[in-house]
């Protein structure tokens, strides 16, 4: 073990957390409804499981609102279902029919590895559901979510207003009716002032201010905007404000054909941006059920865990920055200055680089991509090695991170985190082995847990992370770059060969209908999920034929684990806040959309 | 803690997690070297060996003195669009719409004129980019049936005003393609891709035809003189 590893008795048997036969399957809550209805307590009726024949790629259920409280708490608590994760929560629209609202919960049970999906159908004229705060803690913002886009209400929710969009803002943008191009004039009077009760603390009144950090503050990385109450250093009360970098990336894809989306998913998780590429890609491949080539497989892993060192690289390095540790920050910015290089060389861009196609790549590999990913194998690890021995042992880090605002695994599930910051605290939840994707299942790598939960273990977490990283992309190249098409040879999906479109009519047409209509998906709704750089990245994706996609919603893994900041500063001192922020690599970009 | 009714099983040689999710934290403990701040003189030994390796060998210093110095971006790189031309000077793009569909950020402006040879039919009166706008996707280049609108690697674009950054016909026309070390992102590599010899000699032609366009110019214009 590295020097990272924990104290013997805490050492992670890694696990994949999930048994074997469940792994791939998506149908493992086919045989939980009679499990509920068994219980006697929900009426006949009031949930209906879609048939499986109807083409949806997970066991989805029909509920009746009046039920959907108690039948949130049963399917959490049941020992045979257990449910205790809330992916994600969003509406649809759909001006057509009766009951023109559905709200989606896609709900995850980590101990049986199943998923399922609630919907409940509204109507227009009384849209509310109500709050399942008190089941899942993480389903706070998104319930306020679905409020500031769809306009349906939640009833018993503590705090509900706007989350993404202004207070100024009007209309609710996600409904069909609202005009994409619509703006408003949004003016400074509208902010949202918290009210906090200054004299709560007794008589020490003078010792107590208010605080603002942010939005365009450097320790808020990108745009949050914090703000606190102080007794002394302690903070006694916080509350986050976000939305200040919000671009309704969802509707504007409602606008675009499915392949015009891409450069949009780009700016979700900029640090690494690949990712959300392969994430998106794999969604619709699924609804078009396109067999990408090999080769192409082989370097969305390389090229995805590229992205993810890069991504782990960012965080720590930025972390340690705003602790003080300056020093670190340019010796993890070399791996990834370098990893740039490498996808630049790929694809032409460095941020944001629209690598990724529905059915494959936008182009080939470069003739060098061995050369460079060697070199980068060989360049990664000691400059990893430097930092770590920077800090690792350090009394001030150390000082500043272990115990800092610290998370058990099982508060952590309850508020729907993912990733890094829930593996630190002790659950080896990782999609990657739970639900393997592209080439992951054949490879041999670990899934790094420890049990602190803290700032601290959340940095060893990723430095852990980024070794595994290296593992995975070493046995890819010693496999070698298989020969093929980077891209699925099928017109309809994706683009002729240019020499083809030259020279041949038929490879023009479809040229032409491609650029002109987009690629027509059939319609049919799927979700899909990656592991990004900080969690699971979902995509809900719905396609009704027409060409552009219907609704597409994605599951942002920072957006829960951001929402939880107040509950793990407040009681700390100010100073932890900044650390605790940067612990949890929260990227604006994905976290408003 | 919640404990599960139905332990899911594991495969062999792989141990389960000994408890899905861990109520209790376990965080780490420092050592007694560690409680001593000694292991700082470690890290100070690997920020010394840093300055010196960069003192006494600048070649291995990671930053870049820009504008002076620049990194050497590949033949893939998206940056300033270039509208190509015949081998006449004239601009190649047939105003087909293509890009400006294609075009994620619907930068793209053009206005179709009908051309004089019954051959090519229409040419664009007006093509602007507006570079504020645009996400340099590539897009357009994908697209383009023509190959007429290809990316330089120039990535310096500043601008004083915003109607500065519309970029029109001209200004994509003029500069980029007369060095080939300046093409971009175009569809076909010539460097990299021996098989496709036709190709590759258009690709060159491109560069050549612009170069004469520009040697007719000058001599257009000495005679002018």
């Amino acid at each position: 073990m590295s020097t990272l590893a924990p104290p013997s008795e805490t050492l992670p048997e890694v696990s994949p957390a999930v048994s074997e036969e469940t792994a791939t399957d998506f149908t493992a809550a086919a045989a939980d409804l009679a499990v509920i209805l068994a219980t006697g307590k929900f009426p006949a009726g009031s949930i209906t499981a879609v048939p499986e024949n109807a083409g949806l790629d997970q066991t989805t259920w029909i509920v009746d609102r009046d039920v959907l409280f108690d039948l949130a708490g049963e399917l959490k608590t049941n020992p045979a279902t257990r449910y205790d994760m809330l992916l994600d929560l969003c509406g649809v629209d759909y001006p057509d029919r009766a009951e023109r609202f559905e709200a989606v919960y896609h709900l995850l049970s980590l101990p049986r590895n199943a998923r399922l999906r609630l919907k409940v159908p509204l109507q227009e004229d009384d849209a509310a559901v109500p709050s399942l705060i008190a089941v899942w803690k993480g389903i706070d913002w998104f319930e306020r979510e679905l409020w500031d886009m769809f306009g349906i209400r939640v009833d018993g929710h503590p705090n509900m207003r706007r989350i993404l969009c202004h207070e100024g803002f009007q209309g609710h943008p996600l409904r069909k009716d609202y005009d994409a191009a619509r703006r408003w004039i949004l003016t400074e009077d509208k902010i949202y002032q918290p009210k906090f009760n200054l004299s709560e603390g007794g008589d020490d009144l003078f010792e107590r201010m208010a605080i603002n950090i942010g939005p365009s503050h450097p320790a808020m990385h990108g745009t949050f905007r914090l703000m606190a109450i102080l007794d002394g250093e302690t903070i006694t009360a916080s509350e986050v404000e976000i939305g200040y970098l919000h671009r309704c990336f969802e509707k504007m894809a409602e606008t675009h054909t499915w392949n015009q989306v891409i450069p949009y998913t780009d700016r979700l998780n900029y640090c690494s941006s690949f990712i959300n590429n392969v994430g998106y890609c794999k969604t619709v491949e699924k609804l078009l059920n396109v067999e990408v080539p090999p080769r192409a497989v082989w370097a969305r892993t390389i090229l995805s865990e590229f992205s993810r060192i890069m991504d782990h690289c960012v965080c720590n390095g930025t972390t340690l920055v705003d602790t003080g540790g300056l020093t670190n920050f340019w010796y993890l910015f070399q791996p990834r200055e370098e990893i740039y290089g490498l996808l630049e060389s790929c694809c032409g861009a460095r941020l944001t680089v629209s690598y990724g196609r529905i059915g494959g790549l936008s182009q080939d590999l470069p003739p060098d991509f061995m050369e460079r990913s060697r070199k980068l194998l060989e360049m990664i690890p000691p400059l990893v090695a430097d930092a770590e021995k920077l800090v690792d042992k350090n009394r001030i880090w150390i000082d500043r991170s272990v115990g800092v605002s610290a998370i058990s695994g099982e508060e952590a599930v309850n508020w729907g985190w993912t990733g890094p910051c829930l593996r630190a605290s002790g659950v080896a939840y990782d999609v990657r082995r739970a639900h393997p994707y592209d080439l992951y299942d054949t490879l041999d790598w670990e899934v790094p847990v420890l049990f602190g939960g803290d700032v601290y273990d959340r940095f060893r977490i990723r430095m852990m992370e980024i070794k595994e990283s290296l593992k995975i992309i070493r046995q890819l190249l010693d496999r070698g770059m298989p020969e093929g098409p980077y891209i699925v040879d099928d017109p309809h999906v994706a683009l002729p060969p240019k020499e083809a479109c030259y020279t041949q009519m038929e490879a023009m047409i479809y040229h032409f209908k491609l650029v002109m209509d987009g690629i027509q998906v059939p319609a049919g709704e799927t979700y899909q999920m990656v592991e990004g750089a900080n969690g699971e990245l979902g995509f809900y994706v719905i396609s009704d034929g027409t060409g552009k996609p219907y609704r597409i919603k994605v599951r942002p893994p920072c957006f829960p684990i951001f929402s939880t900041f107040p509950r793990l500063i407040n009681g700390g001192a100010l100073s932890d806040a900044i650390a605790t922020l940067g612990g949890l690599n929260v990227i604006a970009g994905e976290l408003e959309r | 803690m919640i404990q599960t009714t139905t332990p899911p099983t594991g495969s062999p040689g792989r141990p389960m997690l000994r408890s899905p999710h861990p109520a209790d934290l376990k965080p780490y403990r420092p050592g007694f070297w560690e409680r001593l701040y000694l292991p700082l003189f470690i890290g100070l030994m690997v920020t010394l060996r840093h300055f010196l390796r960069n003192l006494f060998n600048p070649g291995s210093r990671y930053t870049i003195e820009y504008p002076e110095q620049r990194r050497n971006y590949s033949h893939r790189f998206r940056g300033h669009h270039i509208l190509t031309t015949r081998p006449d000077g004239s601009v190649r793009c047939v105003a087909c719409f293509l890009c400006a569909q294609a075009c994620p950020a619907e930068c793209i402006h053009i206005e179709a004129g009908e051309h004089q040879d019954e051959n090519i039919e229409k040419y664009p009166v007006v093509y602007e980019i507006d570079m504020l706008r645009c996400v340099f996707c590539g897009y357009c280049v994908d697209a383009c049936p023509e190959e007429a609108i290809i990316m330089s690697n120039n990535y310096d674009m500043a601008y004083f005003n915003r109607e500065q950054s519309i970029v029109g016909k001209g200004d994509l026309m003029k500069p980029y393609t007369f060095d080939e070390e300046q093409l971009g992102y175009r569809p076909r590599f010539p460097e990299e891709d021996a098989k496709r010899s036709r190709m590759r000699r258009d690709a060159f032609d491109l560069v050549t035809a612009a170069k004469e366009a520009q040697a007719r110019e000058e001599k257009k214009a000495a005679a002018a003189h």
